[in-house]
């Protein structure tokens, strides 16, 4: 299969000479240790984002895509190379851009309603003009009836989804999720990357996905960045040329596994996936 | 190892869901059936001992002279100094007083320290100096500061439940989960809003701790002060009644403290389930 590096067919026509969402240049992240020595946790990664796309990372644990991802929320520094989100140069935590973390982070002492208008109250934006959105995407993933119950009462799927619509409401342009359905059994994970889709089609947000999951990566994206270990860089983007909307029939196709099947020889080559 | 591997599988049936019984009222309720129960023995020995053994009255009162003074002295009104109530309200006040004063100024100590490193790091040495003091010691400097009064009493109540609230705000601080703090960084939250939205009621359940702890040390404290030196106040009557060889309304104050002791502890408890229900919710769920 041919590496593609450019944007995916879908885009090229009407976006070609449009700015990415992301344009990252040699970006490299170094932290300093206690010792002398300097760990190098990305290492001159080359990527662009475009408006509307789903692109995925996979990679082994350690190869960085979390550090990644806290760059590109603004919630870390780097140490070189440039970063632009939406043509301007990234400094700090972005309106623009919107976290989805590991663990749901619903704060246990507030209403399912509370904890989704938090971002409006951290950024000081009048919480009765978004009451009206934040309960519309509760309905959009049926936990409408459950705006008034506290995070315990919720199952660890519902909890995550909570978690998703506390991102939406902020109607950013970019949802940067970070193996937002890793501590998920595998039935409730499935689920959830099909709602997933489903909400993606229905807002068309530019999303940024960690996982370590191929699989996960290829049914979702519409690019899979491959990401190697040690220091962390980017082995290849594939473009996923698979009809939408998917559903979970299409990963038993030929052409699913023929994806598969690379990207597991592009993070085998670099010491085994498992 | 033979014997275990035959027992195990008997005592399995024997608990086996489908024969199990209802579980029985002292199961269900032992703060209603056993404690009670406990108490009567305690009270059954105590009178055993002096009434029918014989212990003499100057060592261990009897428990009904230790009731007959307890009654006495709660039989007066408020204002009456002969009587109880008189005392136990000053002695509450100077603990309330205390301890509000002491907590206040030690969770805010704790929140400055924990979120300025460098505050927490110059402090440190003296913190953990203070805290290895026995604050009892600082008592008979209290009448020299503050005289017979109030404050001298307050003022040693807020000391010993100073560093209870020090510490477990401290510790609750370090155990934000950070994953929340990056939350509030990612939507541009500001200091402020970070502080009380997501620190302080994350701390909640420690400072509730803190609280409880607090809460026993001031009453201990309010009488340690009263011990040094006052003119009102149960640990004052300790010290009349002890002076006086009178062991049996020495007692009854003895008891009075420690319901007093258990009815603040009590009080917080009651103020942890209202203000931080959810905290006992995730630990029911076995969730830290």
């Amino acid at each position: 299969m041919k590496p593609v590096r450019a944007a995916p067919a879908f885009l090229q026509t009407s976006a070609d000479s449009a700015q990415p969402l992301i344009l990252a240049r040699g970006l490299s992240k170094t932290y300093d240790t206690a010792g002398a020595d300097r760990v190098t946790a990305l290492k001159n990664l080359d990527f662009e984002i475009y408006d509307g796309e789903f692109v995925s990372v996979v990679g082994q644990s350690g190869c960085g895509k979390s550090t990644l991802l806290k760059v590109l929320a603004g919630l870390l520094p780097y140490s070189e190379g440039s970063v632009e989100l939406n043509g301007k140069p990234l400094r700090g935590p972005s309106p623009e851009a919107a976290v989805v973390f590991q663990s749901p982070v619903l704060l246990p002492w507030r209403t399912v309603i509370e904890n989704v208008l938090l971002p409006i109250e951290f950024r000081k934006l009048p919480r009765s003009s978004y009451r009206q959105r934040a309960l519309e995407l509760l309905n959009m993933v049926g936990l409408r009836d459950f705006a008034m119950r506290y995070p315990f009462e919720l199952s660890g799927g519902m909890q995550q989804r909570a978690a998703i619509v506390r991102a939406l409401v902020q109607d950013p342009r970019l949802l940067l999720m970070d193996e937002p359905f890793g501590a998920l059994d595998a039935m409730t994970r499935e689920q959830m990357n099909l709602e997933l889709v489903r909400i993606w089609g229905q807002n068309r947000k530019t999303v940024f996905f960690i996982t370590h999951s191929i699989a996960e990566a290829i049914f979702l994206s519409d690019r899979v960045i491959a990401m190697t270990t040690r220091p962390g860089s980017i082995a290849d983007i594939i473009a996923i040329d698979l009809p939408r909307p998917r559903d979970l029939s299409i990963i038993n196709t030929d052409r699913f596994g023929r994806y598969a099947a690379h990207l597991r020889s592009l993070l085998d080559a670099q010491g085994g996936m498992f | 190892m033979a014997i275990q591997a035959i027992d195990r599988p008997r005592v399995e049936a024997a608990v086996a869901p489908s024969r199990k019984p209802p579980p029985s009222i002292f199961r269900r309720y032992p703060q209603f059936t056993i404690s009670p129960a406990i108490f009567v023995a305690l009270v059954a020995c105590w009178w055993l001992a002096t009434d029918v053994l014989g212990a003499p009255a100057y060592v261990v009162p009897a428990p009904e002279e230790v009731l007959r003074a307890l009654v006495r002295g709660l039989s007066r009104t408020p204002w009456d100094r002969a009587g109880y109530w008189y005392h136990t309200a000053i002695t509450v006040w100077e603990a309330l007083l205390g301890l509000t004063i002491g907590s206040a100024l030690g969770a805010l100590l704790g929140f400055a320290i924990s979120h300025w490193p460098i505050l927490g790091r110059s402090w440190y040495p003296y913190i953990v100096g203070f805290q290895s003091l026995p604050k009892v010691a600082l008592a008979p400097l209290m009448v020299v500061w503050f005289g017979f009064g109030l404050e001298g009493k307050v003022f040693i109540t807020a000391v010993i439940t100073f560093f209870p609230l020090l510490v477990n705000t401290m510790a609750g601080y370090q155990a934000v989960e950070p994953e929340r703090i990056e939350l509030a960084r990612s939507c541009n939250a500001s200091e402020w809003h970070l502080l009380s939205k997501i620190i302080l009621p994350s701390c909640l359940p420690f400072l509730f701790a803190g609280l409880g702890v607090a809460s026993v040390l001031a009453i201990l404290g309010a009488v340690v002060g009263e011990f040094v030196g006052a003119s009102a106040g149960l640990g004052m009557l300790l010290m009349q009644y002890d002076q006086q060889m009178e062991l049996a309304p020495l007692f009854a104050v003895i008891l009075l403290l420690a319901m007093i002791g258990f009815l603040m502890n009590h009080a917080v408890g009651i103020l942890e389930r209202r203000y931080c229900f959810w905290a006992q919710r995730i630990n029911a769920s076995g969730r830290p």
